[in-house]
């Protein structure tokens, strides 16, 4: 739309000075500035507690109230335009039993665009590329408890693409997951190509997935730069209580 | 629902089985509305209702060990109806040298066949419908989206929540708790404290999940409308209830 314009193309994710105290009086963020632009795969480190999740909710406005401003794609995350912002934002969340609340595959994955108005072909027609996409065709009508471990982390996935999100956001996506799971899921995120935030822990799955990330502790953005470089800086992640796993070598 | 075991449900692809929930849930209500209308004393009635019902599970092929089984849960109540006839009071008949209040009896008989019909009824329903499309007819039948809501994710979630309890009793198990002492049973109860308040965690989150995902209170309607002749052939059973009952009401 703003090409038409003459404008540059806004961010895929604009975030300023986003600051957030829990009404129990804890300050989770204290200002947080990130930039993201359309195509980029962006990983978002911290120890526990930094503020990674508090961070993820004000995307798509589950948690308001802070000061700051936020924009999805130009779109400002304010009440009026909870709706869209919801659609423009796919959170998937870390655990999957969480993610996937209805009895069928196809009716979890439906219930994103159902809600954001598609329905009849439209909606199936949806629904099938959105598990093509994640190499889960033909898993329509599975109840999702009986899928394995990384089954359902790509299912999860599926039921946040079906609703065609301008950036994607993964919180914690390796977690609990066999390697082979971790591998295809891997697979899957690069063959997307879509605009991406992931927290994440997993400092690896952060090299081969993203190359910027931002390092975030205390509730501000203390790193922001290459992946490789950033985990190159073993003082950093030292100072901010991450490490690379025993073994793990960048060259 | 969750694919292989099911209590209820009797996988098939008859007749009975294809039709849209909402119209066997309609089906249902009417035809024990009309068994309950029906006046004690027409035997006959109650004889044709039943033969009714076998011909349905004929076609449903669903074999009678099947009903008969799940029908035990009716046996508190035919007790009941089976204790009336000795402690009712008014005019006193002689069958096979007992002594029966004629009153007494007539509301017994009057509590097993209209029970015994309606568990009858109820069992067929759940025997050809899965729990997952009941939920999604009651949906088209326009009930209050907060039960269905709640009705899709208790389906849902049944099995996680039994999973969850089951790891807890593992864990417990493991760590040599064995609850066959009296004062054992403790930390039996508070596992289950634990587990309502995981419970009601989890459901913090997957209502974070929902709304992220555009929910907005109602759930997708996933059902179709059926037409009118489905309705028809779907009732069928309804108007023939319905005619029996008009014959046993109205003719001599």
């Amino acid at each position: 739309m703003a090409a038409v314009t003459g404008e540059p193309t806004p961010p895929a994710l604009l975030v300023e000075r986003l600051a957030y105290a829990y009404p129990d009086g804890h300050q989770a963020l204290y200002g947080v500035d990130l930039r993201v632009e359309p195509g980029e795969r962006v990983a978002v480190l911290g120890p526990n507690g930094a503020g990674k999740t508090t961070l993820v909710l004000h995307l798509n406005g589950v948690l308001t109230g802070g000061t700051g401003r936020i924009e999805v794609a130009g779109l400002p995350v304010v009440k009026s335009n909870l709706r869209e912002i919801r659609r423009r934002v796919g959170i998937v969340f870390q655990d999957p039993d969480d993610q996937l609340f209805m009895p069928t595959v196809a009716q979890d994955v439906a219930f994103g665009p159902a809600n954001f108005g598609l329905s009849g072909d439209a909606l199936t027609k949806r629904v099938h590329e959105a598990l093509d996409a994640v190499g889960m065709a033909g898993h329509l009508d599975r109840s999702p408890p009986h899928l394995s471990g990384g089954q359902r982390r790509r299912v999860a996935l599926a039921t946040v693409l079906a609703c065609d999100p301008e950036i994607l956001v993964l919180d914690e996506p390796s977690s609990n997951l066999e390697p082979v799971a971790r591998r295809e899921l891997a697979e899957v995120l690069l063959e997307l190509g879509r605009t991406t935030l992931m927290v994440t822990h997993d400092l690896p799955y952060a090299l081969q997935l993203c190359p910027r990330s931002v390092l975030i502790d205390d509730g501000v953005v203390v790193a922001d730069g290459p992946t490789r470089d950033l985990l190159a800086d073993t003082a950093l992640l030292a100072a901010h209580r991450l490490e690379l796993p025993y073994g793990f070598r960048l060259d | 629902m969750s694919s292989g075991h099911h209590l209820l449900y009797r996988p098939g692809d008859s007749v009975v089985h294809r039709l849209p929930a909402q119209v066997k849930i309609v089906c249902a209500l009417l035809g024990v509305l009309c068994v309950v209308a029906t006046p004690r004393t027409e035997f006959l009635a109650f004889a044709g209702y039943l033969v009714l019902l076998a011909v349905i599970w004929a076609i449903a092929a669903v074999p009678f060990g099947h009903i008969a089984r799940r029908a035990v849960i009716e046996v508190p109540f035919v007790v009941i109806a089976l204790v009336m006839p000795f402690l009712g009071g008014g005019d006193r008949i002689t069958v096979l040298g007992m002594s029966l209040s004629e009153q007494g009896t007539l509301a017994g008989w009057n509590i097993l066949a209209k029970g015994t019909l309606g568990v009858l009824v109820s069992l067929t329903l759940a025997a050809t419908t899965t729990p997952g499309e009941l939920v999604v007819g009651l949906q088209r039948l326009r009930a209050p989206a907060v039960i269905t809501t709640i009705a899709t994710l208790m389906l849902r979630y049944l099995e996680v929540i039994a999973a969850e309890a089951r790891r807890m009793r593992t864990a417990r198990v493991s760590r040599g708790h064995d609850p066959r002492f009296l004062w054992q049973v403790g930390a039996t109860a508070r596992g289950i404290g634990t587990l309502f308040v995981r419970s009601y965690e989890r459901g913090e989150r997957v209502h974070l999940a929902m709304v992220s995902r555009g929910w907005t209170g109602r759930m997708p309607d996933y059902g179709a409308p059926a037409t009118l002749r489905t309705w028809l052939t779907g009732l069928t059973p309804v108007l023939v209830t319905g005619a029996v009952l008009a014959a046993a009401v109205w003719l001599p």
